[in-house]
């Protein structure tokens, strides 16, 4: 079976700056993927890569096997791919339903009278939320009134409705307490069991270990170390980000 | 409950209804009879029409301080048309109509276009739309008030449907003002360009990383307002059978004013048609209703300048408590 997506031998240069060289990854349907890396070990770049909102100078980049060059962020999601940044997930003044359905509202009725079906947006959304393992109860309430890992499952459970194929987080734990990074991993876990490629970013290999079934290394924008999770522990993981030979 | 106070409106009715019972006791039966309502009803429609679109504009993350001239701009289009140029009325109305959306078009795209705040731009579009209705009249007429209105063809079905008192002392522009309010709350509420109106002020990036068209949903709402004006223009050039090159003035701010009293952050994202016509009815009720009670008239500014503080202040607390609740 072909991995979701792949890239071989990809590199991204900024003018004389080299920020990717030589990276290849490749992630699989029903997988956590994590991608780890010091500040400025180019997992922004990758990310920005793989989510099309750069385009790679060098390589290739294959969605189910066929070789893809992504010109938008738009393209990338019209293939399935879908990026959650953890600040501009959501719109906090706005009610749950009305986040999870921006953009795609669906509607009934027709002319003048064509309106936005409220009763189905609001069950739709609660029973994708419960999917991902939040219960909001009330889906009229407002954004703000969700913790922080809530309302990054919210943009989760979005894009799975939605129907992404492969999820991109990028550091979506970063600003979040334990608990509330539990949720969020949660809704991951239950993201994989669907059969979607996930590629979680971060630079804290306590909290990918648990969750990650393929660990990449990255240093100073290229590969050390891509193991899977039999073969690595979490000290290994916590030495090569620190700066360790690999593997 | 925690629903209920959640609705950006609800400082408003407490503070409409807290207003009416002062005057009501304060200036007894003249503020509560029948003449007395349709005074403060008849002093609110023409902001209360303004008031809502701007309330829309706003909840988009935007202002338009160029609104009051382009009541004056929009009126003495008309006026010109019809009297000095002898246009019948209505494709004066249509014309004058065309150019207050090619003025919203303009603060649209300038906006959206080089990224100046809104608040500048529509800041210096008010001086050039004001000082452009001066000079063309001037040159034109020379004068800065046009009379004669009425003598155009088609003047007196516009003088029913603008100006016409259809029930007792009431105007047909609280007509116009509740029905715009009606379709204003549909839109915002049941519609998608109601959610995307949200999201443009709630959260531009998110909305547009969603596929929401942010820059259309806000020059749209520039050429609203400049369209709630234009009506506005009209209502009063036909009840007056004429325009001043000054109408409209300090408009711009009432509106903010109504608009904020009636719950809207004036950072965007949040707020309601509804509390706009609140807002422009609190307005009405406390300037009719101070020279009701026999206090002099020059106090009103002061009272509601008070009024805003107080609201926002209010608001904010409720909106805080709102959000942090649940």
């Amino acid at each position: 079976m072909h991995p979701a997506i792949a890239v071989s031998d990809v590199g991204k240069r900024y003018g004389s700056v080299v920020a990717l060289e030589g990276v290849t990854v490749s992630v699989h349907a029903g997988t956590v993927t994590c991608l780890l890396g010091d500040n400025g070990a180019g997992k922004s770049t990758l990310v920005k890569v793989l989510s099309g909102v750069e385009q790679p100078t060098s390589g290739r980049y294959e969605i189910d096997g066929e070789g893809v060059r992504l010109g938008s962020p738009l393209e990338a999601r019209a293939h399935g791919i879908a990026t959650v940044y953890q600040d501009l997930a959501v719109i906090p003044l706005m009610s749950v339903w009305r986040n999870f359905f921006l953009g795609s509202e669906p509607t009934r009725g027709w002319g003048p009278l064509r309106r936005i079906d409220v009763d189905r947006c609001a069950q739709v959304a609660r029973e994708e939320l419960e999917r991902a393992g939040i219960d909001v109860r009330d889906p009229s309430r407002p954004m703000a009134s969700l913790s922080g890992g809530e309302r990054q499952a919210v943009a989760v459970a979005r894009a799975l409705h939605f129907g992404a194929k492969v999820l991109i987080l990028d550091e979506p734990t970063a600003a979040l307490g334990v608990r509330q990074s539990g949720i969020l991993l949660e809704a991951v876990e239950r993201a994989k069991r669907r059969g979607v490629a996930v590629v979680f970013v971060t630079h804290n290999p306590l909290q990918a270990h648990p969750v990650g079934d393929r660990f990449v290394v990255l240093q100073r924008g290229r590969v050390v170390a891509d193991a899977a999770k039999d073969e690595v522990s979490v000290e290994r993981l916590t030495r090569w980000m620190a700066g360790a030979p690999g593997p | 409950m925690r629903r209920a106070l959640s609705r950006p409106e609800l400082g408003a009715v407490a503070g409409a209804v807290l207003v009416w019972a002062f005057f009501a006791v304060a200036a007894g039966e003249p503020f509560r009879s029948q003449l007395g309502t349709a005074a403060y009803l008849n002093a609110a429609a023409p902001l209360g029409i303004l008031a809502v679109a701007v309330a829309l504009l706003m909840i988009g993350g935007e202002f338009d301080l160029s609104v009051g001239s382009i009541i004056g701009a929009a009126s003495m289009s008309l006026a010109l048309l019809t009297s000095h140029f002898g246009w019948p009325f209505w494709p004066a109305a249509a014309a004058t109509l065309a150019l207050s959306l090619a003025i919203g078009l303009a603060n649209g795209l300038l906006v959206v276009r080089t990224g100046v705040p809104s608040f500048l731009v529509t800041l210096a579009m008010l001086f050039v739309i004001r000082g452009s209705t001066i000079g063309v009249t001037r040159q034109l007429t020379g004068r800065t008030q046009l009379g004669g209105v009425d003598q155009a063809p088609g003047f007196e079905l516009a003088g029913t449907l603008f100006a016409g008192t259809p029930l007792g002392p009431f105007r047909a522009s609280i007509v116009w003002w509740l029905a715009l309010a009606a379709v204003a709350t549909w839109v915002l509420l049941r519609t998608p360009w109601g959610n995307w109106i949200f999201a443009s002020g709630g959260g531009p990036h998110a909305a547009r990383g969603m596929g929401v068209p942010v820059e259309r949903v806000k020059v749209a709402l520039f050429m609203t307002t400049a369209a709630a004006a234009c009506l506005v223009a009209i209502v009063q050039t036909v009840q007056f059978t004429g325009a001043d090159t000054l109408r409209g003035e300090l408009q711009e701010f009432r509106a903010i004013v109504a608009v904020v009293i009636g719950g809207t952050l004036l950072t965007g994202g949040y707020g309601s048609a509804v509390g706009a016509v609140l807002g422009a009815l609190i307005y009405g009720m406390v300037q009719q209703g101070i020279v009701m009670t026999g206090v002099d008239a020059d106090w009103f500014q002061v009272f509601l300048g008070a009024m805003l503080i107080v609201a926002v202040i209010f608001n904010g607390y409720v909106q805080r408590r709102a959000s942090e609740a649940g």
